[in-house]
This record gives C-alpha cells, structure tokens and sequence, in this order.
C-alpha cells in the first residue's frame, strides 16, 4: 500500500515540470549543458557553410539575379572607376508618362536625341545597342550610328533622327526600348521560351523560325530520360553482379567500372570519336569484315546517336555505384525464402528482390539525370548539330553572344526543371528512399 | 526402412570446389512426422544438407528422396518444403499479413482463403494483432515467430529449420524451442532442424545427427547420445566429458581393463575398441564419477586423485581433481544432504561403474 501512494506520486510528479535537484527547470539545465559542445559543433563545420555559402549559395543566386536583371539600358559602369551614370533617362521619362501604345511624336524623339549625345559622352552607344540587339537584331548599328552623329541633330528631332536612319519610325524599335527601360524583367524568361513581347506589350511566340529553345530543352530532357533508361538496364545487371560476387572478385571489377573515372572526359570522349566516326575504328571494321559496303558506313558520331553512345558510358559508373551499394546487403536469403514459399525465380526477384533495390535505382537514376541534363563537354564534341543540349547553348551565351541574362534565364529554368522533377520523385518514391551508399 | 521413410539421403556426396568434399557419403532416413537435428562444429556440412534438401544446393553425388520421389532436379519452389531462415528473412518491404500471404499468393489462392489462412497461422503463434506490422517493427522473438508461421502457412508436410533461435537472447531461446517442438509435434509435420547448440539438439529432437568432417558421426535419440556416445567426438561434442587415455589390457566380460600411461588399471565398456594392445581414449561424465568408492561393487579398480578446485554452484558441485595426469578432471556432485566439500590439496579415492565409463577410439 505503501509502494503504491509512492507511484502514484512518482507519477503525479512526472507530470509537472521537472526540476534539477537545486530548483532549476530541467530543460534549460540540459541546454546549459550542451551549450559548449553545440558551439564546438558549430564552429566545426563553419568553414563548410562559409565555402558552400560564397561559393554555390551567391553565385547561383547571383545568376537568378541577372536572368530578371539587366541594367545596360539603365546605368553605365565604367570600368576603371566603377562609377555608374544613368543613361535614358529623358526617354525613360517619356516611357514613364506615355502608356505603351502610345505613338512616339516629337517629344520622345528629341528626349531619344538628349539621350544620344549623353550615350556618344560616356561611351555607352555600344552596351545600351545590345541591349536592344537582343530583342530585335540589327539594332546595335542604329545605336552607334545615331549616337555619333547626336551631337548635330536639330529640331525638329522626328525628322532628324529618321534622317539618319528611317529605322527609328519602326514600332518594334521603339518597343524594344520600352522593355529595356527597366532594369528589372522577365523578358529573357520569355526569350527563353521562345516567346516574346509584341509591340502593344502582349506575349506572343516567336517566329518558326526563330523557335530554338523549347525544342532544344525537350530534346534535353528526352535525351537525357533516355540515357538514364539505357544506364539502368546496363548498369543493374552488373550491380546485382558485382553484389553477388565474392568481394575479393567484386573489387577487382569494381576497380573496372571506375575505371573510367581515372582517365579525362576529354580522353574519353575522344576515343569515342576515334572510334564512332565514319572512318573510325567500327565502321572501319564492319567494312573490312565484309559487314558493311563501303559507301553505307555508319554515320554514328557528330549526332544524337554519337552523344547518347558516348554519355551512356560516361554517365554509366554513376548509376552501378548507388545500386551496388543497395543491392550488397540485401542477403540472399530473402530470394531463397521466396523459392522455398513457392516462388518461381522470376516471382521472387520480381516480388522480392527488385523491389528492394528501388532506392538504389532512384538514387541512380536521379544522379544520371541531373548530370545528363546539364552535360555539356560530350555532347559539344561529338553531338555534331543535331546532338546538342540546352547546356552548349547556355555556354553559347556565356562565351560568344555575351547574352548572360538569357544564359542564366536559360540556366534558371534548367534549375526549376530539375526541382520539379526532385519533387515528383519525392511525390512518388519518397527523398528518404533514396539511398546513395 | 524404405516404405516409411520420408526423407532418404543416399550416398549423397557433396563438394563446391572438386577438391574438397563437403559432405561425405551421407546416408539418412526420416520416417513422417520426426524431428531431426543436424547438430555440429560450424563447417560440419550441416546446412550443406540442408540447402541440398531446400533445393539450394545440388548434390554432387547421390540421391535425395522425398516421399519416395527423387528431388535431386526440381527446382526449390515445387518442392514445397517450409523453411525458416537464421536471420528470419522476413521481406523487409511487406507488412506480415503480406509476408504470410506471399506463400499463398504464388499458389493462386483466392483472396478469402488467404486472409483465413493467414488469420489462423497468426493466431497459431500467438501473433494475431500484429499482421499489419512491418518486421522492422517487431522485436527478435516476434520476428521469429512471423518466419515459423510463414514456412507453416501453406502446410507443408516438411519444415527446415536453418539455426531459427541463433539471434535470441537465452530466456527467449529456450521457450521457443518448446514453442517449435510444440507446434511440430501437434501439427505432424516433419523437421530437420540444423543448430550447433548442444541444448537445443537434446531438448527439442526425436533423433539428433551428430555431423563432423562431412559425415554423420551417430544418429541416436538424445539420451543414447549423451549416455552411448560411438566415438570419442561425439563423447566430446555433447555434454560434458572427461577423458583418460591408456591401452586396452584384456577384455573379458564385456569388461575392458585399460593400463593408462602410469600403469594403473580402470575398468571401462569396450565401445570402439575390440583387441588388446589397442590404444584407447576413456570417456566418463562428471556426474558418473563415484567420489565414496564404498558404494562401488567389489573389485572395482580405484584410482587416486587431488582435488585441484572446489566450485560451489548452488544446485551441484563442481570438483576439478588432478588424475593421471589430467589436470582437468571434473566431478559433478548434487548438493545433497551431508555431501562434504572438497578442500584444494585434499587427496581422495574415485572409481566408476565399468558401464559408464567407454573406452572410445584413440583419435
């Protein structure tokens, strides 16, 4: 009887707030405790988080920044002094009061002209020219042309300015500004679409011929959802190899698969082209065996077939990795047990076995596809013109049009493909099964 | 012996290499509804003959009949023969209605017939509320009993049981072994259970077979085991044992006088040993060793020998003695009344009954 009314208190004391034995509220005494290892903690991994923060943190949010940014018809940096003069600012002001529609007339002409002569002082006829030459080529020339003879032009402007080129009575000219009046956008997304702004301010496609982009982000992602495909089926047999080997003959093997990661990507795209090119070392061996006529040799490089062979090998380790280190330690027994209930072979690797290798394969799977989709160095040497992805077109941007809003509007886009895509998997598989080693 | 044998090995030989055999000429008979264990030494070729009676291993050499149908070449899955892994090998992906159902389903029974069949294997094992569990969810005991009700759902006439209770802890272990006796023995179904756990081969089996070195050492009920072991091996391998070893003197009687290396004579049962001159090794159990020669009949030899230790265990003692030479002499004694205790130093008289102590082969 004793024993119980102790209980009972025991557990009505369990119920209020415990204390440490001098008074203080157990929960604040354990963070007390634990303060000093927290912070050790802490300041372990702080140089991590500083290197992931300064370097994929602010550059990728950097580059977010500039595909809905672009100030060259805004400001002008000088380079040497890094100080900026705002330049359009009269025909700003005009964008500012007109609504867009609005038929430009001599006050906007003779804004443009001011606008011209500071352009012609600081050297920026050429930058702010781009700018517009992205939206509607052939406009840098206009620019620089107008902006050098500015200084002499004289009411009335219209007439003046259409003097030196009767393209500025053209609307989409006129159009084009207006967009670039603000440094902030969306238009390069649009671009990146294959849309664009048509001169009374609605979204419309662009021209068939022009259209370029979509078509290149849907043969990436087709190309990409094929090569993960052909990964899988080459790669799981020799994973559940490798993980049913004896471990002395599985490393051995294991040391082949990664083989490839000790020679460069380069080398190694290389030797495909020696190999696939229509001179190359198959074709050439098909002929000599009698195989192929000489004037039929295959053509299986500078093409879709060249980047899906060469990607495919390449990418080919990242998908054997994750399932061999799920398939290693799922004991055989599980196979044998479904055989001994009754399970033909087929049923229990169907029913037992594949199903618990499906984290592997998402991991896998996932691991191929992101590095499918952004691969660039394969497919630029041997995809030819039809074996492009979305990445060689991004790095166009970056190193030849200098067009970096739209390459990062490009690359934005590839970003919000692949978190989607994330988050379907998280949807469907569950991120907690995804298993990496 | 043919008509009701269920299981039969054959000359059954087995080797992985070519080099090596496995299993040695293994000859085996089970008649319906017993249960054997394959008790021995890790690398005995135990669950080697197992798997080759799963089907997971072929026989290199010989016949295995089941039923009297040969089954060297069906494959594991038609020879509907229940097994119970070591690690239980539950599908980690499948809840234990699922993992019960499994048997079933492959079998194309109808959902309704399932679920019942299911529901009583469950109930069997006293595991009913728990069907909608994962195995991760369940504790060791629990999971073990999920993989007997599983290897039992679809009633097959003979069950393998490959170290079931290798992973539990003692207390648990020894009330499933009652559990599994139990249910074997209410069911009929025929056993072969493998374990290298001496208790459980003794406790829970109609016939132990005692493997080493690829070959059945003796086939005997438990108690023919323990108290008649054949060879010195199996006198090793269960139980506990003391050993002298000496020359055979003269049989006479059934009685062998054995000359042990100082020259004094004991009495033992020749077992192995069928001429004079032969060399031998004597087996005696702790408990069979007489400390009050009184009680022993006339002229039975005695020897001397030092008490090395005195072990109280509560419900025996334990006496470790120095005798001819072999420091590790053990007597068991009940702690009975006005049993006196050995001191260390203590020199005292022992002697044993001829028939308790078996002159075994040399090896």
């Amino acid at each position: 009887m004793a024993d119980m009314t102790a209980d009972v208190a025991q557990m009505r004391g369990s119920q209020e707030k415990l204390t440490t034995a001098d008074g203080k509220p157990l929960k604040v005494a354990l963070a007390a405790a634990q303060a000093r290892s927290k912070r050790r903690a802490f300041y372990l991994v702080a140089p991590l988080l500083f290197f992931v923060l300064l370097t994929f943190v602010v550059p990728i949010g950097q580059m977010l920044h500039q595909s809905v940014y672009n100030p060259d018809f805004v400001y002008k940096t000088d380079v040497t002094t890094k100080e900026t003069t705002p330049i359009m600012v009269n025909l700003r002001n005009w964008f500012d009061e007109n609504p867009r529609g609005t038929e430009p007339e001599e006050a906007a002409y003779e804004a443009l002209a001011k606008d011209l002569v500071v352009l012609r002082e600081v050297k920026a006829a050429g930058i702010a020219g781009t700018r517009i030459n992205y939206e509607r080529s052939g406009s840098r020339s206009l620019f620089t042309k107008s902006a050098r003879k500015a200084k002499k032009l004289e009411a009335p402007y219209k007439e003046a300015l259409l003097d030196v080129d009767d393209e500025w009575a053209d609307p989409t000219v006129w159009a084009a500004m207006r967009n670039a009046s603000s440094a902030y956008t969306m238009n390069f997304y649009l671009a990146a679409i294959d849309k664009a702004r048509a001169v009374d301010g609605s979204v419309e496609a662009v021209d068939e011929k022009r259209k370029l982009y979509v078509k290149l982000f849907m043969r990436t992602l087709m190309l990409s959802i094929l090569i993960t495909f052909l990964t899988f089926v080459l790669g799981y047999p020799i994973a559940h190899m490798l993980a049913t080997l004896p471990l002395r003959y599985s490393n051995l093997l294991m040391i082949l698969v990664l083989l490839p990661f000790w020679t460069s990507l380069l080398v190694r795209t290389t030797s495909w082209m020696v190999l696939l090119q229509s001179q190359g070392v198959v074709n050439d061996a098909l002929v000599g065996t009698g195989l192929l006529a000489d004037e039929n040799r295959i053509q299986m490089m500078y093409n879709q077939i060249g980047t899906i062979i060469a990607m495919t090998h390449i990418l080919l380790p990242f998908m054997v990795l994750p399932l061999y280190s799920v398939m290693r330690p799922i004991n055989p027994s599980y196979v044998r047990a479904a055989r001994s209930l009754g399970a033909t072979s087929w049923t229990a690797f169907r029913r037992i076995y594949f199903p618990q290798t499906i984290p592997g394969i998402g991991a896998g799977a996932l691991l191929v596809f992101i590095l499918a989709v952004g691969y660039y160095i394969t497919p630029a040497l041997v995809g030819g013109a039809d074996g492009q992805l979305i990445s060689n077109l991004i790095a166009f941007h970056m190193t030849k049009s200098l067009n970096w809003s739209l390459a990062a509007a490009l690359a934005g886009l590839l970003l919000a493909g692949i978190l989607v895509l994330y988050w379907l998997y998280d949807l469907l598989i569950g991120i907690d099964n995804l298993k990496l080693g | 012996m043919t008509d009701t044998a269920f299981v039969e090995f054959d000359r059954v030989q087995k080797s992985y290499d070519g080099e090596v055999l496995v299993v040695k000429d293994l000859n085996l008979t089970m008649p319906k509804g017993e249960f054997l264990t394959m008790l021995g030494p890790s690398g005995s070729g135990k669950t080697t003959c197992l798997m080759m009676l799963a089907g997971f291993e072929t026989a290199t050499h010989g016949e295995i009949r089941l039923d009297g149908q040969e089954i060297n070449n069906i494959p594991p899955h038609k020879r509907g023969i229940g097994m119970v892994f070591q690690n239980y090998a539950l599908f980690p992906h499948m809840t234990v209605n699922e993992n019960l159902a499994f048997p079933l389903e492959v079998r194309g029974m109808e959902k309704s017939v399932r679920e019942d069949k299911v529901r009583r294997a469950l109930d069997m094992v006293q595991m009913g509320a728990f069907g909608n569990r994962r195995p991760a969810q369940l504790s060791g005991g629990q999971q073990q009993r999920i993989a007997l009700a599983r290897a039992l759902v679809f009633e097959p006439e003979l069950v393998l049981m490959d170290e079931p209770l290798g992973a539990l802890d003692k207390q648990l272990r020894e009330q499933m072994q009652f559990e599994i006796t139990r249910l074997a023995h209410d069911l009929g179904i025929t056993t072969v259970y493998v374990t290298h756990d001496q208790t459980e081969a003794l406790t829970m089996s109609d016939r132990v077979a005692v493997f080493n070195d690829g070959v059945i050492q003796q086939l005997a009920p438990p108690d023919q085991l323990y108290e008649e072991p054949e060879n010195s091996f199996v006198a090793q391998f269960i139980g506990e044992n003391n050993t002298l070893e000496g020359r055979v003197k003269a049989i006479s009687g059934g009685i062998a006088e054995v000359e042990l290396h100082d020259g004094r004579i004991i009495d033992a049962k020749p077992v192995n040993v069928h001429n004079p001159g032969e060399r031998t090794r004597v087996s005696i159990r702790p408990e069979r060793v007489e400390m009050n020669t009184a009680r022993l009949p006339e002229g039975a030899h005695t020897l001397e020998a030092e008490v090395q230790e005195f072990i109280y265990m509560g419900d025996i003692f334990r006496t470790r003695l120095s005798v001819a030479g072999n420091d590790d002499f053990i007597v068991k004694t009940r702690n009975a009344p006005g049993q006196t205790r050995m001191e260390p130093g203590q020199k005292i008289q022992i002697g044993w009954l001829a028939e308790d102590c078996r002159a075994l082969d040399a090896a």
